[in-house]
C-alpha cells in the first residue's frame, strides 16, 4: 500500500486493480522466494568464494544434505498431518550406535561382511522404527500432544544410545562399510584427459587421486531414492492423500472412515525410519557409530521443512519444498565455510530465514483469505 | 407407502432432564420433513439418536421396515443415514473431488499392478458429473474447500452423501451463517434431493425456510411432539403458536 498517494484520491477501479496486482505479486513471491533465495546464495558464493562452483563442491553439498534431508523427509509427512517429531535427532544417534555395534560384532564374529552390513542396516533402522512406534502409539492411542511425546522419546533414545555405546564412538568397522559411506556411483578423473567412470573407481594415486571427483556418493544415491519414494507416497497414494486430510481436518477424516489412529502411528514410524537411515549412513560415512550423530542436525531438519513451505499448522506442503529447504541450508553452510567466515553465522542466517518463511506463509494466508459471505 | 424412517416413542434423558419425551414420527420416501421448535425443544437430541450420536433411553427406530440399533455414527452411515454438519464434514485443504471421495478414494493399478495410485482424473470426472446432476455450480473443482463459500461447502457435503447412496439425509440448521443467496441455493438443493427420492429431515429456526422446502412440519415443545402437519394444511401463524406451546395436538386427557 503506497502511503504517498492516498487511495481516496484515485478512482475506485484503479485502486482495486492496483491492489489486486500487488496481491498477485506478493502471492507469487511468497511461493517462489526460497528458490530465489537459493539462486542468490549460489550466485553470491560463486562470486565471493573460491571453488564454490565446482563439481567437487557440488558433491560436498549433496553429502552435507543427506542427514538433514532424510530427517526432513519423514518430518514433512508428520508436519503435514499437523504433528511434530522432535525425537529424530536422537533417534538418528540410536540407529547409528545400534548399526555400528551390530556390524562390528557380526563382522568380528566371522560373518560375511556384506551380510553383516545388511543386518546392521536393518537393526539400526529397526531400532529407530521401534522409537517411532512408541511415539505413534502414545500420540494416537493415549492422545498426548506430539510435542511432549516425541520430546520424551527423544530422551529415551538418547539414554539408550549412550548406554549402548558407553558414550564412545563405536569404531572397529569393516572397510566395506566405509566404502558404502564414501564411494560413489560415478567418478570423474580430471587432468590431461577427463574421463568418467561408472560404478568403478579408477586405480590412481597421488596427484591424480586429488583430481578424482566422486559423483553421487552412495549415501546421496540412497537419499535420492528415498526422496523419490516419499514424493510418490505423498502425492500419488491414498496414504498421502489421507496425510493431508488429517492435517486439514482430523475430525472430518475420521468421520469419513479413514483409520486415523493407525495412519498416525505409521507416520511417526516413517519419520523415525528416515532418521534411522540417516543414522546408518552416518555410521558408514565416518566408519563409526555415535550417539550424538543427529543432535545438532534435528533443528536444521525442521528448518528445512519450514523453509520448504510446509505449514506448521498442517495440511500444506510438498516433498520438493523440503528438498529445497535442505539445499538452502547446505549451500549456506558450505558457502560460509569456503568463504572462511565463522561457520556459526549459518545459524543466525538460518534463524532469520525460518522466521521469514513463516511470515511469507502468513502473508499468503492473509491475502488469499477466504471467499466467505459473497 | 411404507415409511423410510419410523420413530416410535423415542425418549432421551440427560440426568433429570427429559430432552426428548415419547416422540414418534415417520419420514416417507420423497418427502422433506421440517423439524421446528424453540431453543432447547429437543430437535438436535432427537436427530442425534437417529444418526447414532446418542442412544435413546426408551423407544424404537425402524429404518426401511427393520428395527435398528444405531450405536455409533458410522453405523448410521452404513445404513444410509447421512447427517450433514456445517463444519465437521470436509477437509478445507483438499479440493472438491478429494473431499467427495475422502476415505473411499478411487485407485488404479500402477507399474503393472505393483502399487495402486490415486485415480484423480476419475474422481474429478465423477464429481463434476455429480454436481451437474445436482445443479450445483462451483467454478473449479480444483479449488480447495477453504476457498469456497459456506453454501458451496454445504453443497459439496450434500453431494458427497448423495454420491455414496444416502437413503436419508439429516440437516441441522443448514442455512445458519449463510448469506441470503446461499440460503436459497441450499434450499433448492434440498428440494432436488427430494425429487431424486432421498427424503430429508431439516431442522431450522427460520420458519420461512421451513415452509419453503418442507412437505410436512413436525413441531417439538419441551421434548414433546405437539404438531405434525402437512404444509398445505397449516400456516406460519399456526406453527408459531405450536412452537410457543400455545397449541398441542397430542396432549392427552
Ligand atoms: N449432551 C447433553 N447433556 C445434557 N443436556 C443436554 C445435552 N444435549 C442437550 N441437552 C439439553 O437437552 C435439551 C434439548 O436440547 P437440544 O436437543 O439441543 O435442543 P434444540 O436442538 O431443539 O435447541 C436442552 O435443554 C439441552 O440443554
Ligand atoms: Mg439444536
Amino acid at each position: 500500500m503506497t502511503a504517498d498517494s492516498p487511495a481516496e484520491a484515485l478512482p475506485l477501479k484503479i485502486v482495486s486493480r492496483r491492489i489486486a496486482r500487488q496481491k498477485q505479486a506478493i502471492l507469487v513471491i511468497s511461493k517462489v522466494w526460497s528458490w530465489i533465495f537459493l539462486a542468490i546464495l549460489v550466485v553470491f558464493f560463486s562470486i565471493e568464494g573460491t571453488g564454490f562452483f565446482t563439481v567437487r563442491n557440488s558433491q560436498n553439498i549433496l553429502v552435507a544434505i543427506v542427514p538433514v534431508l532424510l530427517m526432513g523427509l519423514g518430518q514433512t509427512f508428520v508436519i503435514i498431518a499437523a504433528g511434530i517429531d522432535l525425537s529424530v535427532g536422537w533417534v538418528m544417534g540410536l540407529s547409528s550406535v545400534v548399526s555400528a555395534l551390530v556390524i562390528r560384532d557380526l563382522a568380528d564374529g566371522g560373518l560375511a561382511v556384506g551380510l553383516a552390513i545388511l543386518i546392521g542396516f536393518i537393526a539400526g533402522v529397526g531400532s529407530a522404527a521401534l522409537a517411532g512406534l512408541l511415539n505413534g502409539v502414545i500420540i494416537a492411542k493415549l492422545k498426548v500432544p506430539p510435542f511432549i511425546v516425541t520430546l520424551g522419546v527423544s530422551f529415551i533414545a538418547r539414554g539408550a544410545a549412550f548406554l549402548l555405546s558407553g558414550g564412545n564412538v563405536v569404531g572397529g568397522q569393516p572397510q566395506a562399510l566405509r566404502d558404502l559411506g564414501n564411494e560413489a556411483l560415478l567418478y570423474l578423473q580430471r587432468g590431461d584427459e577427463t574421463q568418467l567412470y561408472f560404478l568403478r573407481k579408477p586405480d590412481v594415486t597421488g596427484a591424480q587421486l586429488r583430481m578424482l571427483d566422486r559423483i553421487l556418493p552412495w549415501p546421496v544415491v540412497i537419499t535420492l531414492a528415498l526422496v523419490l519414494i516419499a514424493i510418490f507416497i505423498l502425492h500419488r497414494t491414498q496414504f498421502g492423500r489421507h496425510t493431508y486430510a488429517i492435517g486439514g481436518n482430523k475430525e472430518a477424516t475420521k468421520r469419513a472412515g479413514v483409520p486415523v489412529d493407525r495412519l498416525t502411528i505409521l507416520l511417526y514410524v516413517m519419520s523415525a525410519v528416515t532418521a534411522g537411515f540417516a543414522g546408518v549412513l552416518y555410521t558408514a560415512r565416518f566408519s563409526g557409530g555415535s550417539s550424538i550423530a543427529g543432535d545438532a542436525l534435528m533443528m536444521s531438519s525442521i528448518a528445512a521443512v519450514i523453509i520448504g513451505g510446509v505449514s506448521m499448522f498442517g495440511g500444506e506442503g510438498r516433498v520438493s519444498g523440503t528438498v529445497l529447504g535442505a539445499l538452502v541450508i547446505a549451500v549456506l553452510q558450505t558457502g560460509l565455510i569456503m568463504m572462511a567466515v565463522e561457520p556459526f553465522w549459518q545459524y543466525v542466517i538460518v534463524g532469520i530465514i525460518i522466521i521469514l518463511a513463516v511470515l511469507m506463509d502468513q502473508a499468503r494466508d492473509l491475502i488469499i483469505g477466504r471467499a466467505e459471505a459473497e | 407407502m411404507e415409511p423410510m424412517l419410523s420413530i416410535k416413542n423415542l425418549t432421551k434423558r440427560f440426568g433429570g432432564l427429559t430432552a426428548v419425551n415419547q416422540v414418534s414420527m415417520d419420514v416417507h420416501p420423497g418427502e422433506v420433513v421440517g423439524l421446528v421448535g424453540d431453543n432447547g425443544a429437543g430437535k438436535s437430541t432427537l436427530i442425534k439418536m437417529v444418526s447414532g450420536v446418542y442412544q435413546p433411553n426408551d423407544g424404537d427406530i425402524f429404518f426401511e421396515g427393520r428395527r435398528v440399533h444405531i450405536s455409533r455414527p458410522s453405523e448410521a452411515r452404513e445404513l444410509g443415514i447421512e447427517t450433514i454438519y456445517q463444519d465437521l464434514a470436509l477437509a478445507g485443504n483438499l479440493d472438491v473431488g478429494a473431499n467427495i471421495f475422502l476415505g473411499r478414494e478411487h485407485k488404479r493399478a500402477y507399474l503393472g499392478g505393483l502399487v495402486r495410485v490415486l485415480d484423480d482424473r476419475f474422481m474429478q470426472a465423477q464429481s463434476e458429473k455429480l454436481l451437474v446432476d445436482l445443479d450445483v455450480h462451483i467454478p473449479s473443482l480444483r479449488q480447495k474447500i477453504d476457498k469456497l463459500s459456506g453454501g458451496q461447502r454445504q453443497a459439496v457435503a450434500i453431494a458427497r452423501a448423495v454420491y455414496w447412496n444416502a437413503r436419508l439425509m439429516i440437516m441441522d440448521e443448514p442455512t445458519n451463517n449463510l448469506g441470503v443467496a446461499q440460503q436459497g441455493e441450499v434450499l433448492s438443493l434440498i428440494r432436488r434431493l427430494r425429487d431424486q427420492g432421498v427424503p430429508v429431515i431439516v431442522i431450522s429456526h427460520t420458519i420461512r425456510d421451513i415452509f419453503a422446502v418442507s412437505d410436512r412440519i413436525v413441531v417439538l415443545h419441551r421434548g414433546h411432539k405437539v404438531a405434525d402437519k402437512r404444509v398445505t394444511e397449516t400456516s406460519h401463524e399456526e406453527i408459531v403458536q405450536y412452537i410457543m406451546g400455545a397449541r398441542d395436538d397430542y396432549r392427552s386427557n
